[in-house]
């Protein structure tokens, strides 16, 4: 609502119009901004979706076999031969296991879902495929028969890395990134809450204390790939610790998380304020007793919310763990903290340069489980935040 | 009259600006003592002083002696966290953990020692809860949070905690100056009351209310103490030309 602004008055300063039209003009640039800043988030997360959400599902065929000793000996040679061209090589190998499981199967001829191979099911889902023609007009008449259904993709989730691309899974790098959070947390939090609470409670305020915060605050915006090799010359080249593990690398992720954790731990230890220090003093209490019992309680909320999102960070990160070999191709997921262990960055990584068609969308759909893990912790940092915010 | 604090020229800097001048000065015991002066004047500090929380400053450098029942709290052998259990302090601004009511009670009696967790601890809390005069209002609702009351009643509150580790003296930092005046009223007539087993040493701005309670007042002006005496005589009769100055207006 544009009102003509009366000159003829005693409230009117000279060049009001253009200081408000500035105003305006700065309002549309940082609205612009913002605009811009979202519609690039938006178009991320659409194209990842779209790529991703294939993934989820995998094409399989109806068939039926019948079954005699021999199929148990030679899998391979069960179906017809351009039918076998277009089943999953993986589903064809542990086939004599199911065999095993059900010895009554044996001379009986039994209907099963066979999952088909990726190049089959990258046609099915619409994508260019290396497929000859006749197979392609094979798939289109099992398709018309109603013999070929899509399926909830279940070996994503449940098993590991594979070169075969429909049997390739995320399961071991989930793994992975889990014991490998476990161990950057357990190192990164209690020593990183410690030193923000010597340096804010106890250090004195002398050059040397100066330095040291200085130099943290530093450290926190170093390259991460920097901590990479200095976890890879520290604890694997000097103490001996295991190339790839998931060890290795929590140690890796906790050097990286370090500063971040000190950072926000001090600034929330800061801001409680001195008069609760002060009445502790006042009443003949430690400085200890001060610290843990009055000061820390009211910096939880920001210590936990700088730990989780300095965990976070670390979960996304890669460049160090290429560094200290956790881009292994592990197709099983780990049992200890000192085997070979793959984490979901990494796997992300390795998928993102296969050259089978098929891996694209196992890349996005990677990034969409690592993406939603990323914000639930991040929403849970906001959420124990508010639970443990103290009301003044 | 019984001297209760003994204080023996006391310097005090803050790195190279001296705040305090030969402070030498006697408080009594079961008496409120009332130090006034213009801000600035350093009788905050002197106040710090007398239970070691200038020791938190860093920059801060002392010289002399403070004696309580005769022992100079500043001496080598005597550790700061046992002169502040003798001597409590309550600041200008209520400062109640952000805890329940009882917990900011119970919480340092229990940590000197004082009581174990149970009926004694509860009683404790009850009686310095009343001795503050606050019980009638906080009696039901212990468990609430200490910063849910108004101003007037987390000061109490403090002054509560403060009775609960049974000083010997308290000091008090213009604790009503952040009050309204129906708050400031129960505070005064809760430090009169309190003088009858504490010796009470507080800051105030307030030339009135030092006149209505303190006993003795002492007059700070640049570090230094000018003029200490009877309140009586301080307001009545001055020797000094700068004390009349001061309390009848003309500075500060």
């Amino acid at each position: 609502m544009e009102t003509k602004i009366n000159k003829n008055n005693n409230f009117y300063i000279p060049q009001i119009e253009k200081r408000n039209k500035q105003s305006k003009r700065f309002r549309l640039y940082a609205l612009s901004a913002v605009v811009l800043s979202l519609s690039f988030l938006a178009f991320f997360l659409i194209d990842i979706i779209k790529a991703g959400i294939p993934a989820f599902t995998q094409s399989s065929v109806k068939i039926e076999i019948s079954i005699d000793e021999e199929t148990a000996n030679n899998p391979y040679g069960i179906l017809e031969r351009d039918m076998s061209r277009l089943v999953s090589r993986a589903w064809l190998r542990s086939f004599p296991k199911e065999i095993e499981a059900h010895p009554e199967w044996i001379g009986t001829t039994q209907t099963f879902w066979a999952l088909l191979n990726a190049e089959a099911d990258q046609y099915l889902k619409g994508t260019q495929s290396k497929l000859k023609e006749n197979q392609k007009s094979k798939l289109d008449a099992l398709l018309q028969e109603g013999l070929i259904e899509r399926k909830f993709n279940a070996t994503f989730f449940f098993t590991g890395d594979s070169k075969i691309p429909e049997n390739a899974g995320f399961y071991a790098a989930i793994v992975g990134s889990v014991l490998t959070m476990l161990v950057t947390m357990s190192l990164a939090v209690p020593i990183g809450v410690m030193t923000a609470v010597y340096l804010e409670e106890f250090a004195p305020d002398n050059k040397l204390t100066q330095i040291i915060e200085i130099n943290i605050n530093n450290l926190a915006a170093i390259p991460s790939i920097l901590f990479g090799l200095l976890g890879l010359a520290i604890f694997i080249n000097f103490f001996g610790v295991p190339r790839s593990s998931p060890l290795a690398g929590g140690m890796t992720l906790a050097l990286m998380s370090l500063p971040i954790i000190i950072v926000s731990s001090k600034a929330a230890l800061k801001s409680v304020p001195a008069s609760i220090r002060q009445a502790g003093y006042a009443l003949g209490l430690t400085k200890w007793q001060v610290t843990k019992d009055h000061v820390l309680p009211l910096a939880f909320p920001g210590v936990l919310t700088g730990s989780i999102i300095a965990l976070a960070q670390a979960m996304g990160e890669t460049a160090p763990l290429i560094i200290v070999g956790m881009i292994a191709f592990v197709p099983d997921p780990v049992t200890s903290l000192t085997s070979a262990a793959t984490v979901m960055p990494a796997q992300i990584f390795t998928w993102s340069g296969m050259p089978e068609r098929a891996y694209i969308e196992k890349t996005a759909a990677g990034i969409m489980v690592l993406l939603t893990v990323l914000i639930s912790l991040n929403t849970i940092a906001v959420l124990l935040r508010k639970k443990f915010e103290v009301k003044w | 009259m019984d001297v209760k604090v003994k204080v023996d020229k006391l310097n005090l800097w803050y790195g190279t600006n001296q705040a305090l001048h030969d402070i030498s000065i006697d408080l009594y015991d079961n008496k409120i003592t009332a130090l006034i002066g213009a801000s600035g004047c350093g009788k905050s500090t002197f106040l710090r002083s007398l239970n070691r929380m200038n020791d938190l400053v860093e920059s801060a450098k002392i010289q002399g002696n403070v004696i309580v029942d005769g022992k100079n709290i500043y001496d080598k052998d005597i550790d700061v966290v046992s002169v502040r259990k003798r001597i409590g302090m309550v600041f200008q601004q209520p400062n109640p953990f952000p805890k329940s009511i009882y917990e900011n009670v119970a919480y340092a009696p229990l940590k000197h020692g004082i009581v174990k967790k149970g009926s004694d601890c509860d009683e404790l809390v009850e009686s310095s809860l009343k001795s503050a005069g606050i019980w009638e209002e906080v009696k039901d609702k212990l468990q609430a949070p200490g910063t849910s009351l108004s101003g007037g009643q987390q000061q109490r509150l403090c002054i509560a905690r403060t009775i609960a580790v049974k000083p010997d003296v308290i000091l008090m930092d213009e604790p009503t100056s952040a009050l309204d005046p129906i708050s400031t009223e129960k505070i005064e007539a809760l430090m009169l009351e309190l003088k009858k087993s504490y010796t009470i040493v507080t800051v105030t701005h307030n030339m009135q209310q030092a006149a209505r309670i303190a006993d003795h007042t002492a007059f700070f002006h640049l570090g230094e103490l000018v003029e200490y005496d009877e309140t009586e005589k301080i307001f009545v009769n001055p020797k000094l030309k700068k004390t009349e100055d001061y309390i009848t207006g003309r500075f500060g």
